[in-house]
């Protein structure tokens, strides 16, 4: 017999709504799959078990009254600890906001109360959200359930392991160069970037603001359909989402891509991308040209600049936006001083971790007099670069596919060059800088371990490359497979 | 390519105080980085303006209505330290 924490979000709410199932019977069996597996794993900063088991008796109570129910109603998911959840701490992986109890709920956390999910816990992540393999959590690295030696990814890596292990039905990540897709690639779930604009940025913890979007994990298209849609739409809070019509994404998986135009950037076959890795997405491509696509290839000449303008731009802005941490308002503050400046410089000093400060002070060296434009001026320009390769190419195409990210999941404690690290997003990170919406999906396995598939969507077409992944997990069945090292 | 003295000023306009080792560190993490990003400098930009923002919006408008906030005891319970609803810290303008 299926356990419940094998099923996906769609089959589980049926299930509810039938009342064969109950949401704290449902809750229960994450909790005990959590305290099974998550000592290995390590993918909670916080299992909230007991606002869990009271949210799922709320739950149960509307689902046997048959009002205000939606399709997540009664779901366990988890959330990354870079979402503020009012009352509960969100630490951003950081010693800086280790105590941190947000007083409000982000606008995502609003949807989802108001839809009655049930939350297990906050999930790890590199502090504030700058890695790409959860190592640089200030409290401990989380572990792929595929080979605990190896990483997750990141920085999203505590909410992809949880889906991946069966911890929680879905989970919230955000992605500001790739980090929701390449964890989701790397454990094996799919892991959906919207368009920027697309879900509220308030109540995220910024990283870099023109950049940074929350969006799903889960184990199917459907469910990501579901997660998807509970987020999306306008918020008067954040000034960037946009007043774009939200389309039923449910509605957009027909099963059917035939005649459906899909392009293959050339430029995202590079030199040190492993050979498993090609393969399988080789395959997966002919695979979507079975189902009746037209694929042909693409060239998006810039893409050799993406990784360059990303860290300049990513860390510019995340320099002014951490400027916030000053251990006066909130976090770590050093007291142990009379002198208002050194305890600021101790604050940052002792409250911050070295990636954190390496990218502070990346973006305050390109940000200052004689090389803003130099680096960040030209760095915007060839932003630009990007976005024109990008508007092109979807004159052609519905959607483009590649890898996710160059490697398997690779060891902890591999990876020590920090230039090394900020490679592994080199698929992913042209989608942020030109705000276009992208989804990793299972895509087969190279040495036993996970192969992401990416598809890339035009702004606002989070529907076309939904249908494209679920007309795809109909013929294959990667996203069916479980983790074999727990 | 970064020097210590270049390090140790980003280091000062950050505010970021910062350990002997790691202004060593820093220095030659940050000039491979460097180094690496020196490839933006061969794009051809002419003509080209920058892009801030990946938003396909100009502005949003919204009515100038108040609203009901947060009490000052919400908003200060976080704080490392407070007097009378108010943040207390070192003082500011105390010579040079």
């Amino acid at each position: 017999m299926t356990e419940l924490y094998e099923l996906t979000i769609h089959e589980a709410g049926t299930l509810l709504r039938q009342r064969k199932i109950s949401s704290v019977e449902l809750t229960q069996a994450h909790l005990d799959r959590i305290r099974a597996v998550d000592p290995k794993v390590k993918a909670f900063t916080l299992v909230t078990d007991e606002l869990a088991l009271q949210q799922a008796k709320e739950a149960d109570r509307r689902i046997a009254s048959g009002t205000q129910l939606a399709p997540l109603t009664g779901i366990p998911l988890a959330i990354k600890d870079v979402i503020c959840t009012k009352g509960i701490t969100t630490t951003c992986g950081s010693r800086m906001l280790e105590n941190f109890k947000p007083p409000f709920d982000a606008t995502t956390m609003k949807h989802l109360h108001a839809a009655g999910i049930v939350m297990v816990g906050k999930t790890n992540m590199d502090e504030f959200a700058m890695g790409s393999s959860t190592e640089h959590s200030a409290f401990f690295p989380t572990h792929n359930p595929w080979d605990l030696e190896r990483t997750p990814g990141g920085s999203s890596g505590g909410s992809a392991a949880t889906v991946a292990a069966g911890m929680a039905m879905g989970a919230y990540g955000s992605d500001t160069g790739g980090s929701i897709r390449q964890p989701g690639a790397l454990c094996n779930v799919l892991g959906l970037k919207p368009t920027y604009g697309r879900v509220s940025r308030y109540g995220l913890v910024a990283f870099g603001s023109s950049l940074d979007q929350i969006g799903p994990f889960a184990r199917d298209a459907h469910d990501i359909a579901l997660l998807l849609q509970a987020i999306a739409g306008p918020d008067a809070c954040d000034s960037t989402s946009s007043p774009q019509p939200v389309p039923d994404y449910s509605v957009a998986l027909t099963g059917s891509i035939k005649g459906m135009r899909i392009g293959v950037p050339e430029e995202y076959w590079v030199e040190g991308t492993q050979p498993g890795v090609v393969k399988a997405v080789r395959e997966d491509i002919e695979t979507l040209r079975t189902l009746g696509a037209q694929v042909s290839d693409v060239s998006l000449p810039s893409t050799k600049y993406g990784v360059a303008a990303y860290y300049i731009i990513a860390p510019a802005e995340a320099s002014a936006n951490l400027a916030r941490y000053d251990g006066v308002k909130y976090g770590y503050s050093y007291r142990d001083t009379d002198d208002m400046w050194e305890s600021m410089e101790k604050s940052r000093q002792y409250g911050f971790g070295q990636e954190v400060k390496r990218r502070i002070m990346l973006g305050t060296y390109a940000l200052s007099s004689g090389y803003y434009d130099a680096y960040y001026k030209q760095a915007e320009k060839v932003r630009s670069l990007i976005r024109q390769d990008f508007e092109k190419a979807f004159e052609r195409f519905d959607a483009l596919v590649s890898p996710t990210s160059p490697t398997v999941a690779f060891k902890i404690g591999e990876i020590s060059d920090p230039y090394q690290m900020y490679l592994s997003d080199v698929f992913t990170i042209p989608a942020n800088l030109a705000g276009i919406c992208g989804i990793s999906i299972p895509g087969g396995f190279s040495v036993g371990l996970p192969v992401g598939l990416q598809l890339l969507g035009n702004a606002f077409k989070e529907d076309v490359i939904l249908r494209i992944a679920h007309a795809f997990e109909k013929v294959t069945d990667y996203h069916k497979r479980w983790p074999t090292a727990i | 390519m970064i020097d210590r003295e270049t390090v140790r000023n980003v280091a000062k306009l950050a505010r970021l105080g910062m350990s002997e080792q790691d202004l060593d560190l820093f220095g030659s993490q940050l000039s491979v980085i460097l180094e690496n990003i020196q490839i933006l400098q061969e794009a051809d930009v002419s003509g080209v303006s920058p892009t801030a923002h990946a938003s396909r919006l100009t502005n949003i408008m919204r009515p100038d209505r108040s609203r009901p906030s947060y009490s000052p005891e919400a908003l200060l319970a976080n704080a490392p330290d407070q007097e009378d609803n108010f943040l207390k810290v070192n003082a500011v303008l105390e010579g040079e």
